[in-house]
């Protein structure tokens, strides 16, 4: 039960070198698992015998001197939105808690080919709607620097199991912050890609012009090593760039001379908290006296980066989650049930005509259909309040009459958010910043109030909508021992600049190291 | 208006108190290998559920792909159909809940598809309406759905469903409503049929469901207050053309008389669907809930758009080649064929055309040719169902035995006998003649069967000299009994040449 | 636009093919009511001629060849199906729907 190495990179490293084989690390993981877990909540589902399997065969390999892939025997933890071929693939929803994928997302199926060892499938708000976490349908995840205390979310299993030891790096996906967020909360490092920069393909859609997969991790090095593996296009992804991936881990010290930061004024507004500000501004000054020059600059359309974000993502999700009806997999209402509720109705209606019968008919016809009807149960009851409502929401903006002053008046306004950024970056290199408002909250504290829920993600939405990439790095600690999160975000396809920017950073701070204390 | 639907499709339109409008929504398979948005075949009748994947079966996390070749095959449509092709399209989803549609959208094309404003020239080889243009509205690609079997006696029971077909690929081809009468509609149907099998953008077989159509019907009422249009209606998945016309001269009638007794107008209820019962030849009104029209398109955010190019498009323009309507013009100038034998020949496949020009231009007789193939050849691809490719003479044996009887190597009286013979046993025209014992008589032949034909016949002989030279007629016959292969005529002609001579 | 009443809702909840009972109306109709307000503070940009941005990634003429690839055994397309038999999915009648 030997404890592991302090990064996803130097356990690699050691078990090229034979210091540790993989079923060791993959067993020392599970212990770690065993010991935390019933705390943290982070796991939907171990597979012990599947991870021990596969790393002895890699073990094997190596020992007899075969090639192993890029990240061999390093045991990894995957966001239950991935879909894992033979393995049930939830999404956080009673809607698919018995759905087994008959195949894998391109994701799992690189990850396979880097013979990484998979432990499991680790925890999200409802498909990956939310941001705290507690909208699993299972159960909610914990912040391992506070139990009592939300990881953030969507992707809250795959950044507590990460701040918890209880895998070295883990994937999220993020629509709207849902990697960053919950890094900066449970003190790691979270990357969501360009958009297109990894496949989509198997990644269960939210809102599918807005979801990224990506790396979470201790460090930019584990990130760069665990982005090069997952990145590249895909034939199967009409989405995915046709852009070569480069060796984001061999890049990582080339020199940064002349780092152009761009410091968004629009940040610094009411809603930020000083521990947060205060944080992100020693931060800057870090930056600086390692030679980057700051350059003051406006998002002028940022603000409205909630609203846009908002009526996108619920449209495209109403849309998504149709597939959901209970009809050829997923969770179907009890047909018996339904049956008597229907006819239960059909009597009471007819018998509302109160002697005039053409009204009684009509109010019997009025009623849904056996199908409509299972369609209706099966939906409202597999799916959770949070998913109800965005599904409500999407719907009422893309029905009749309303399309151009929601949905495309939300895309023009994604435009102008693009072009801010566009206009931002022929001035600066990078954008810095807070990656939220403030820090974890409380288990509870917001789940009566969603619209104060959606503005957690005013810093992050805008990357999505813009389609680049954004990394949140620790750069801090509230005066209760709360992580915080600094936001790096850089032009389409330059991850390896955001990385080489996060990684000078952690050589000069220790924020990254830093673990919370579960014994 | 009490006749009988069926006896009204014969009218010509005009004669009823009303004009009947007519607009025509066809969905087509296209020729692909693979589906629209997966790799799986779309072969027909393959066991339920054994051509589908995670994409058609819209599992979480699939993701379509388009088929290049669907494009290509539907830019090919449109053009033939003089369609605009926008320099960008791109892709819908057009939501609704239904189990043969699993993903709970259809992946189609909404405002920018990728094809509109074209024409289609109908024209009646018998006259019965005048040439007309049908303008289209739009052609645009979509996917199919499945299927859902129900059986109506079993009640309650579930209804079965059927993958193989979602996704397949379609192109929806929307009409203006210039259709005036079933008439029309079906040489409608039938020149579009013919054109999209000429291009091999789709094999356009109704049984199989790769042509389907939708038709939208009303009628204009003249009245002493001015013309009324009656509400529409949708005619919706009626399975042959002879179908569509029968439903659509039943719709008239009905709708004439929903009219007389509602006065209801366009507008002032919704838009009806009605179902085809070709069991009782009348159409039915389908449930329809007010929401479901509700379709909420938006762009799908998983396909990227298509953008061509002008080149590109001018190129796929040029290559389509010779159609139909072009075909007929050409066979009707350069061959001299009436429009009716034009048009027979043209509505076979292409392959049919390629033979008849073969034999035409072999033969250097246009007509000659035409009869040949709309009277023999035809006669018996339809009696053995065969296709052109399938027939057993080429058309250089057909242009052979053309030549043999116009050089008076095989006789004409025979030559169909030959051509049967060549066609039953897949021989050529030497080893027909062979095998029917025809061999050319020459002209030193006739004249010794001649001579010895007057020699045997005095009386003949002289009341031919008396003038009544039609008592020669009996003489062929005793000469084709001697040699059946002579021709009347020539011995006729020797014989009266002979006794003159004596 | 109109504010959201709790008819509106009701009428959505069918479209999007959700049971909601009377009191998750009653929260729906407020909650969605409120989100929409919010959302309506995008009518204080003028967006005449700007160009709709509805992919992040510029790409066109993204094509796969007409190659027939294997389906699924049709027992693995089948598995997850809630109602089944050896064949087909199974659902309630779809009769006059
Ligand atoms: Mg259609
Ligand atoms: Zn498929």
């Amino acid at each position: 039960m030997g404890s592991l190495p302090s990064s996803a990179t130097r356990l690699r490293d050691d078990l090229v070198a034979g210091r540790i084989t993989s079923v060791e690390a993959t067993r020392a993981c599970l212990d770690r698992i065993e010991r935390v877990d019933a705390r943290v909540k982070a796991f939907l589902r171990v597979d012990a015998e599947g991870a021990l399997e596969a790393a002895a065969a890699i073990d094997r390999r190596r020992s007899s001197g075969q090639s192993v892939g890029l990240l061999a025997g390093v045991p990894i933890a995957l966001k239950d939105i991935l879909c894992t071929r033979g393995q049930p693939t939830t999404c956080g929803s009673k809607m698919l808690e018995r759905f087994v994928p008959p195949y894998d997302a391109t994701v799992v199926r690189k990850l396979h080919e880097a013979d990484a060892v998979i432990l499991g499938k680790v925890n999200l708000d409802e498909f990956a709607m939310g941001g705290s976490t507690e909208n699993s349908a299972f159960f909610p995840t914990r912040n391992p620097w506070d139990l009592e205390r939300v990881p953030g979310g969507s992707s809250g299993g795959s950044a507590a199991c990460v701040a918890a030891d209880m895998a070295p790096w883990s994937i999220g996906t993020d629509t709207g912050g849902s990697i960053r967020q919950p890094a900066a909360w449970c003190g790691i490092t979270g990357l969501k890609p360009t958009y297109g920069r990894v496949s989509r393909y198997g990644l269960v859609a939210f809102a599918s012009s807005l979801d990224q997969a990506g790396p979470m991790a201790h460090s930019a090095e584990d990130t760069a090593l665990l982005l090069e593996a997952i990145a590249g296009h895909d034939p199967l992804d009409a989405t995915s760039a046709d852009v070569p991936a480069p060796r984001y881990s061999a890049e990582l010290d080339k020199p940064l001379e002349g780092l152009r930061l761009g410091l968004v004024r629009d940040h610094y507004g009411a809603g930020l908290s000083s521990e947060v500000e205060a944080a992100v501004r020693e931060a800057v000054r870090i930056y600086e006296s390692l030679g980057a020059r700051t350059v003051e600059l406006s998002l002028p359309h940022s603000k409205y980066g909630i609203a846009t974000y908002y009526v996108i993502a619920p449209c495209e999700a109403s849309s998504n989650l149709a597939r959901y009806d209970g009809v050829h997999y997923g969770y179907r209402t009890d047909e018996k049930a339904m049956l008597g509720e229907l006819e239960a109705e059909r009597r009471a209606a007819l018998a509302s005509g109160a002697g005039n019968a053409a009204r009684g008919e009509a109010a019997a016809a009025a009623v849904d259909s056996p199908l409509v009807r299972l369609y209706r149960r099966s939906r409202a009851e597999g799916f959770g309040p949070e998913v109800k409502r965005r599904v409500m929401l999407g719907t009422y903006a893309l029905s009749a009459g309303y399309y151009d002053a929601y949905y495309l008046k939300a895309l023009q306004v994604r435009r102008l958010i693009r072009n801010d950024y566009d206009a931002a970056f022929q001035q600066v290199d990078l954008i810095i910043g807070p990656t939220t408002p403030a820090a974890a909250y409380r288990l509870g504290e917001k789940a009566h109030d969603p619209l104060a829920m959606y503005l957690e993600d005013l810093y992050t939405v805008t990357a999505n909508l813009a389609g680049i990439p954004g990394i949140s790095i620790p750069c801090g600690t509230t005066a209760a021992g709360l992580p915080i999160g600094l936001q790096l975000q850089a032009p389409a396809f330059q991850e390896g600049l955001l990385l080489r920017a996060a990684h000078r950073f952690q050589r000069v701070t220790d924020w990254h190291l830093r673990r919370p204390d579960l014994s | 208006m009490n006749d009988p639907a069926r006896d009204h499709s014969a009218e010509p339109a005009g004669e009823a108190p009303y004009e009947l409008v007519i607009g025509l929504e066809v969905h087509v398979q296209l020729a692909t290998q693979s589906k629209l948005f997966c790799r799986c075949s779309t072969r027909f009748g393959a066991e339920p559920n054994t051509q589908t994947c995670p994409v058609c079966i819209g599992l979480p996390g699939a993701l379509p792909v388009m088929n290049r070749q669907a494009y290509q095959l539907a830019l090919r449509a449109a053009l033939a159909l003089h369609c605009e092709i926008p320099l960008f399209t791109k892709w819908d989803r057009k939501n609704y809940y239904y189990p043969d549609l699993p993903k709970g959208y259809q992946i189609s094309q909404f405002d920018l598809p990728m094809s509109r404003q074209g024409w289609l020239e109908i024209r009646d080889p018998k006259g019965e309406f005048a040439p007309k243009r049908v303008r289209i509205t739009r052609a645009h690609l979509e996917e199919d759905a499945g299927k859902s079997m129900h059986d109506e006696v079993a009640g309650r029971a579930d209804s079965r469903i059927d993958l193989n077909r979602a996704g397949t690929p379609l192109l929806e081809i929307v009409s203006e409503p210039d259709l005036r009468s079933p008439r029309e509609a079906k040489a409608y149907l039938t020149e579009l049929r013919l054109l999209l099998v000429y291009l091999g953008v789709s094999d356009c077989n109704m049984q199989e469901g790769s042509l389907r159509v939708d038709a939208n019907v009303n009628l204009h009422i003249a009245t002493p207050e001015g013309p009324v249009a009656t509400p529409i209606v949708e005619v919706k998945n009626v399975n042959s053309f002879r179908a569509v016309e029968r439903a659509l001269a039943y719709e008239a009638d009905r709708q004439f008389e929903a009219w007389r007794e509602t006065g209801q107008r366009k507008g002032d209820v919704p838009k009806q669907t009605r179902g085809w019962d070709d069991q009782r030849q009348i159409t039915y009104g389908q449930r329809h809930k007010e929401e479901s029209s509700d379709y909420r398109y938006f762009p799908d955010p998983d396909l990227a758009p298509v953008t061509v190019t002008a080149e590109q498009v001018e190129r796929i323009r040029s290559g389509l080649g010779e159609l139909p309507a072009a075909t007929r013009v050409r066979l009707e100038t350069d061959y001299q064929l009436p429009a009716y034998d034009a048009d027979v020949i043209v509505n076979q496949e292409s392959a049919f055309v390629a033979y008849y020009l073969a034999v035409a231009d072999g033969c250097g007789d246009g007509k000659q040719a035409a009869n040949w193939l709309t009277q023999e050849v035809l006669r018996l691809m339809n009696e053995r169902n065969w296709t052109i490719d399938r027939f057993p003479v080429p058309a250089s044996g057909l242009v052979e035995l053309l030549a043999a009887v116009k050089a008076g190597k095989a006789p004409a009286t025979r030559a169909k006998e030959l051509f049967g013979a060549m066609v039953d046993n897949a021989l050529t025209l030497e080893a027909a003649m062979e095998r029917l014992g025809i061999a050319a008589v020459s002209a030193g032949e006739i004249e010794t069967l001649c001579r010895q034909l007057l020699a045997d016949n005095p009386r003949i002989v002289a009341d031919v000299k008396a003038g009544k030279s039609q008592a020669a007629a009996s003489l062929i016959g005793q000469a084709k009994k001697r040699n059946p292969n002579v021709n009347p005529n020539d011995v006729r002609a020797t014989c009266l040449k002979l006794i003159e001579q004596m | 636009v109109m504010a959201l009443s709790r008819a509106d809702v009701e009428k959505v909840s069918l479209l999007a093919r959700l049971q909601l009972g009377p009191a998750e109306l009653d929260r729906l109709t407020g909650e969605l009511g409120r989100i929409v307000g919010f959302v309506e503070q995008l009518n204080e940009l003028d967006t005449r001629g700007v160009d709709p941005l509805a992919h992040a990634l510029d790409v066109a003429n993204v094509f796969g060849d007409d190659i027939v690839r294997p389906s699924l055994p049709r027992d693995e397309a089948l598995a997850n199906a809630p109602k089944r038999d050896d064949e087909c999915y199974r659902v309630p009648a779809v009769l006059g729907e």
